[in-house]
C-alpha cells in the first residue's frame, strides 16, 4: 500500500506541474494514470504537435514539454502508478482517502487532486452485435500478453498501425490470424502494410478487405464472428479471439460515480482554490469547470498553484504556510 | 450568411447560420454552437473526436488530406462520407450542406 500526502489522478501536464507546486510546500505526491506513460493526451495523442502558448517557450513540442515537466518535478521524487485506472475513491472516518485501481493497487492519501483532463482513454469500440458480451471472454482491446494467443485462431480488426503491427507480430504466435479491414488498402506505415500483404500472399495471414464485422457468437465464450463483405456476402469465421484495434477515445470513467458535482462531463470547482464539493478533493485542468473556464494548459498550471496552497492547509491544518519564491534559493531550498 | 444543417447524435436537425467572412473551422463552429464535440487535439486531425458524416453536399468539399484520411481510417464507424470537422474551413461552399455528428 502507498501512503502519500497528495494523490494526483492524471499524469498529464497539469497533474505533473501540481507535483511541483505541492513539492514547494514539502508535500509528497503520488501520480496515477490509466496510460502506461506520463504526459496524458500530449504524449498519447499528439507528441509531435507544436504548442505556442506556454510562457517562455515560443514553440515547444508536446512531448518535449512533458519531458521538461518530468525533469522539473524529479527533485520532489514523486511516485507513480501507471497503466492502471482509478476505480474507487473512499473517504475514511479519519478524513484520509483510500483509492483503489483496476489492478488492485491501493493508495491512501490526505488529499486528492483530480487532474484527469478529458477522463481516461478507453478503446474505441466498433459497433458489432454482442461485442460487450464477449469482453474478457474472447474480445480484447489490447495485446498485453501475446502468449495468450499462442496457437489460437485470432481476428484482428482495424486498419491503422496497431492493427498492422500486431498482425505481423502475432502471425508468428497464433495458429491463424485474420485481419479484417473495411477499406481495400491500408493507410498505416507503408512498410507494415507491405509486410502484411506479403504475409497474406505467403498464406500466413488471411486478409479480409472491404469487410465489416457484424456479429459475435459463442456459448459463453467467443466461438465465431460474422463478417459482411463488399458485395454484402455474409461469412461466419471460427475464432478464439477478436482484437479490435481502433485507437483510444477519452471518457470520464469512474470519476462520474464519486458524488462530485458534475456539469457536462466536468467537475464543478470553487475558483478560490479549485476545491470540489467534497472537502479534500480538488480538481484542476481540463476536467474542471467554472464560469469563465478556459481549457488551456496555461490555466491548468495556474490552478495547480492555487490548489497546492489550499491543499497544504487541508493536509497540515496546524502548520503555518510560508510562501517563498523559487527565484530566491531555487527549488532545493524548499 | 451561410446556412447549413446539423443532425445531432439523437437525430435532431437544426439549421446553423453564420457570417461568410468568419475564419473558423466547422469544428469550431460546432463547439461555439454548444454541440458536444470534444476536439481533444485542438484541430490537428489527431483525435477524431470531431468526426462527422456529410449527409448532403459531399461533392462541394475538396478531397481530404492524407492526415485526415489516416485518422478516419482508424475509426470503426467511418463511412465514405466521413470527415473531420476540424479540417473543413467555413465558406460559402458549405451553403445548403448537411452534417451529422458521429462518434461519442
Amino acid at each position: 500500500m502507498i501512503h502519500t500526502d497528495l494523490c494526483i489522478i492524471g499524469a498529464g501536464p497539469v497533474g505533473l506541474f501540481a507535483v511541483f507546486e505541492a513539492g514547494l510546500l514539502k508535500m509528497r505526491c503520488h501520480l496515477i494514470d490509466v496510460l502506461p506513460q506520463i504526459g496524458g493526451q500530449l504524449s498519447e495523442i499528439y507528441p509531435k504537435k507544436p504548442i505556442y502558448d506556454i510562457p517562455g517557450f515560443p514553440e515547444v513540442l508536446a512531448q518535449d514539454l512533458v519531458d521538461n515537466l518530468k525533469k522539473q518535478i524529479d527533485p520532489f521524487k514523486p511516485t507513480y502508478t501507471l497503466g492502471e485506472r482509478v476505480e474507487t475513491l473512499v473517504k475514511r472516518e479519519d478524513g484520509t482517502f483510500e483509492i483503489k485501481t483496476s489492478d488492485e493497487s491501493v493508495i491512501t492519501c490526505k488529499a486528492v487532486v483530480i487532474a484527469g483532463g478529458l477522463g481516461c482513454f478507453e478503446p474505441r469500440k466498433p459497433e458489432i452485435e454482442n461485442l460487450e458480451k464477449y469482453e474478457g471472454k474472447g474480445v480484447y482491446y489490447m495485446v498485453k500478453d501475446p502468449e495468450r494467443f499462442r496457437d489460437k485462431k485470432i481476428i484482428i480488426a482495424g486498419g491503422g498501425d496497431s492493427a498492422l503491427d500486431w498482425t505481423i507480430f502475432l502471425s508468428n504466435v497464433a495458429s491463424e490470424v485474420t485481419l479484417v479491414h473495411r477499406n481495400e488498402s491500408f493507410r498505416g506505415a507503408p512498410d507494415s502494410a507491405e509486410k502484411v500483404f506479403e504475409l497474406a500472399k505467403a498464406g500466413k495471414v488471411k486478409l479480409l478487405l472491404n469487410t465489416h464485422l457484424k456479429e459475435l457468437k459463442g456459448d459463453n465464450i467467443l466461438e465465431s464472428a460474422t463478417v459482411i463483405g463488399k458485395e454484402k456476402e455474409v461469412r461466419e469465421l471460427k475464432t478464439d479471439y477478436l482484437i479490435p484495434l481502433f485507437g483510444l477515445s477519452p471518457k470520464l470513467g469512474p470519476i462520474a460515480e464519486w458524488k462530485l458535482n458534475i456539469d457536462k462531463n466536468a467537475i464543478e470547482v470553487n475558483t478560490f482554490d479549485y476545491s470540489t464539493n467534497v472537502p479534500g478533493v480538488f480538481a484542476i485542468g481540463d476536467i474542471n469547470t467554472y464560469p469563465g473556464k478556459l481549457k488551456l494548459i496555461l490555466c491548468g498550471f495556474h490552478e495547480a498553484a492555487l490548489m497546492a496552497q489550499s491543499a497544504f492547509k487541508y493536509v497540515y491544518p496546524d502548520q503555518k504556510l510560508s510562501f517563498k519564491y523559487t527565484t530566491v534559493n531555487g527549488v532545493n531550498a524548499f | 450568411m451561410i446556412k447549413f444543417e446539423i443532425e445531432d447524435r439523437q437525430g435532431n436537425i437544426q439549421e446553423v447560420e453564420i457570417p461568410e467572412d468568419i475564419n473558423l473551422s466547422l469544428m469550431e463552429v460546432l463547439k461555439a454552437s454548444d454541440y458536444p464535440v470534444l476536439a481533444t487535439c485542438g484541430g490537428m486531425a489527431l483525435c477524431a473526436t470531431c468526426h462527422i458524416e456529410v449527409e448532403r453536399g459531399l461533392e462541394k468539399l475538396g478531397e481530404p488530406s492524407d492526415t485526415e484520411l489516416d485518422m478516419l481510417d482508424t475509426l470503426p464507424d467511418a463511412s465514405s462520407a466521413s470527415r473531420l470537422a476540424c479540417q473543413i474551413r467555413i465558406g460559402s461552399h458549405l451553403n445548403g450542406m448537411m452534417f451529422k455528428l458521429k462518434g461519442e
